[in-house]
């Protein structure tokens, strides 16, 4: 399980926890996350902006 | 006054003070103004004086804006994040929330048991409405931050103008789809406001409801259910207009839909002075680029920008949208408004005058140089723009 942060606000996407909020349950694999998505924080940076921790 | 130290890296210690800190009390203390009006009203029995805030909003705050000039300081890089902690600036944005309530509760007091003139029934109910604006702003500001607290104060201040989708639809699809021609929030070139406000209020509307309806089915919960942030701000906006009208009767609903309206009508005049024209270009794959800098309008006008948290400072908000409102900042070269918002929602309600003084400004935007193809064109207006501008051999071959 790996982390995956927003360069611009520093929100992180972590694989373990996923993001329950916004449906993406404990487990979700970064990679399985949807093209268009964008950082639930600041909807700035997308995808493939987010950098591996 | 309070101040902040800091060493830069070449070792050089620097200390800085805040010169606007205490004006952004201006801030907290802006929505209140219809209270003014009442206080006079109630002391001489004119009830002309209930007129004194549209005065103040649309004829003093651009005359001030043009006498005070603009102010192009920032905070030193090295302070940001001082300031940032720095709890009484998010101190003002907290209890400005509640101020707003009493502000709506208050007028409609006002309203609904003084013996009014229709005019000045009206004109009460436009002034709240105008205050309830400068709530969406309040919320704006709250809305983009990470605290649950911050966040849910946004949704409570939103619910006063009844705009409870504004924060998803805000942040999650305008600062996604800002100056681009799908994105309802920013204003086209040759648009006026009053076919603007058709696009964008109705189309703001939907895409919140698509976003969060979107993530509800993530959450494997339906669209109608008490986990719809949206219809959460709605339902506080029921009990609290209801409430009105349950308070002091009928006459509330005309009162309400003047207000609401006006309060929305605040929020499209910024948005569309915000990014009127302005257009991210497409590469070759089809992507849009990043916005810059130089996708929003921008004023350093320091009295409006003292009364609407900073707001005028778009580009920086835009570029980060999290930073927060003391510390934006200030670039050279930015597209720049003539005047405060004040003054140039005035503008756009002309208009004729707007197109006068925006378009020239809009092509002689360095990044766009005159050429209308990297410009976010209404489509009806096009031929006659490309036409007027001398470029319509880019329409053919187009």
């Amino acid at each position: 399980m790996s982390k995956f942060k927003c360069p611009e606000c520093a929100y992180v996407f972590n694989e373990a926890d996923g993001d329950e909020h916004e449906g993406y349950p404990p487990g979700t694999e970064f990679a399985s996350l949807p093209e268009d998505f964008a950082c639930p924080d600041c909807s700035v940076r997308f995808k493939e902006d987010f950098e591996k921790v | 006054m309070k101040g902040y130290t800091a060493t830069l890296d070449s070792g050089e210690a620097i200390f800085y003070r805040d010169r606007k800190r205490w004006f952004w009390l201006l801030s907290v203390l802006y929505p209140l103004q219809p209270f003014l009006g009442i206080w006079l009203h109630a002391e001489t029995g004119n009830e002309a004086w209930l007129l004194l805030p549209l005065a103040l909003g649309y004829v003093a705050a651009p005359i001030l804006d043009w006498l005070l000039g603009e102010d192009e300081n920032n905070p030193p890089e090295a302070v940001v994040l001082q300031l940032d902690r720095d709890r009484y600036y998010r101190f003002l944005t907290y209890i400005v929330v509640p101020l707003h309530y009493v502000g709506l509760i208050g007028v409609a007091y006002w309203a609904g048991t003084q013996e009014l003139a229709w005019w000045s029934f009206i004109a009460l109910a436009a002034v709240a409405g105008i205050a309830s604006g400068l709530g969406i702003n309040t919320g704006h500001e709250l809305g983009h931050k990470k605290s649950k607290l911050e966040r849910s104060l946004a949704k409570i201040v939103l619910a006063v103008p009844a705009y409870g989708h504004f924060w998803i639809e805000h942040n999650r699809g305008h600062h996604r789809d800002v100056a681009t021609p799908e994105d309802p929030a920013s204003a086209r070139m040759g648009e006026s406001i009053y076919k603007f406000a058709l696009r964008e209020i109705p189309g703001a509307f939907r895409r919140a409801w698509d976003i969060e309806r979107e993530r509800l089915e993530r959450c494997d919960k339906p669209v109608w259910s008490t986990d719809n942030q949206i219809l959460q701000s709605l339902s506080l906006s029921a009990v609290l207009q209801l409430g009105l009208i349950i308070a002091f009767g009928w006459k509330m609903i005309p009162f309400l839909v003047i207000h609401n309206v006006l309060a929305w009508w605040q929020l499209t005049s910024a948005n569309y002075v915000e990014h009127y024209g302005l257009l991210r270009l497409k590469d070759q794959k089809d992507k849009v680029e990043r916005c810059q800098l130089h996708h929003s309008w921008n004023s350093n006008h320091i009295y409006s920008n003292l009364v609407l948290f900073h707001l005028e400072r778009h580009s920086d908000h835009h570029a980060h949208p999290l930073r927060r409102y003391q510390s934006l900042r200030h670039f050279d070269d930015l597209p720049s408004l003539p005047n405060g918002y004040f003054g140039m929602y005035l503008l756009a309600y002309v208009p004729g005058l707007w197109y006068r003084v925006m378009d020239q400004r809009l092509l002689a935007l360095d990044h766009i140089d005159g050429d209308l193809d990297k410009v976010n064109v209404d489509p009806s207006k096009k031929k006659a723009l490309y036409e007027k501008y001398g470029q319509s051999q880019k329409l053919q071959a187009g």
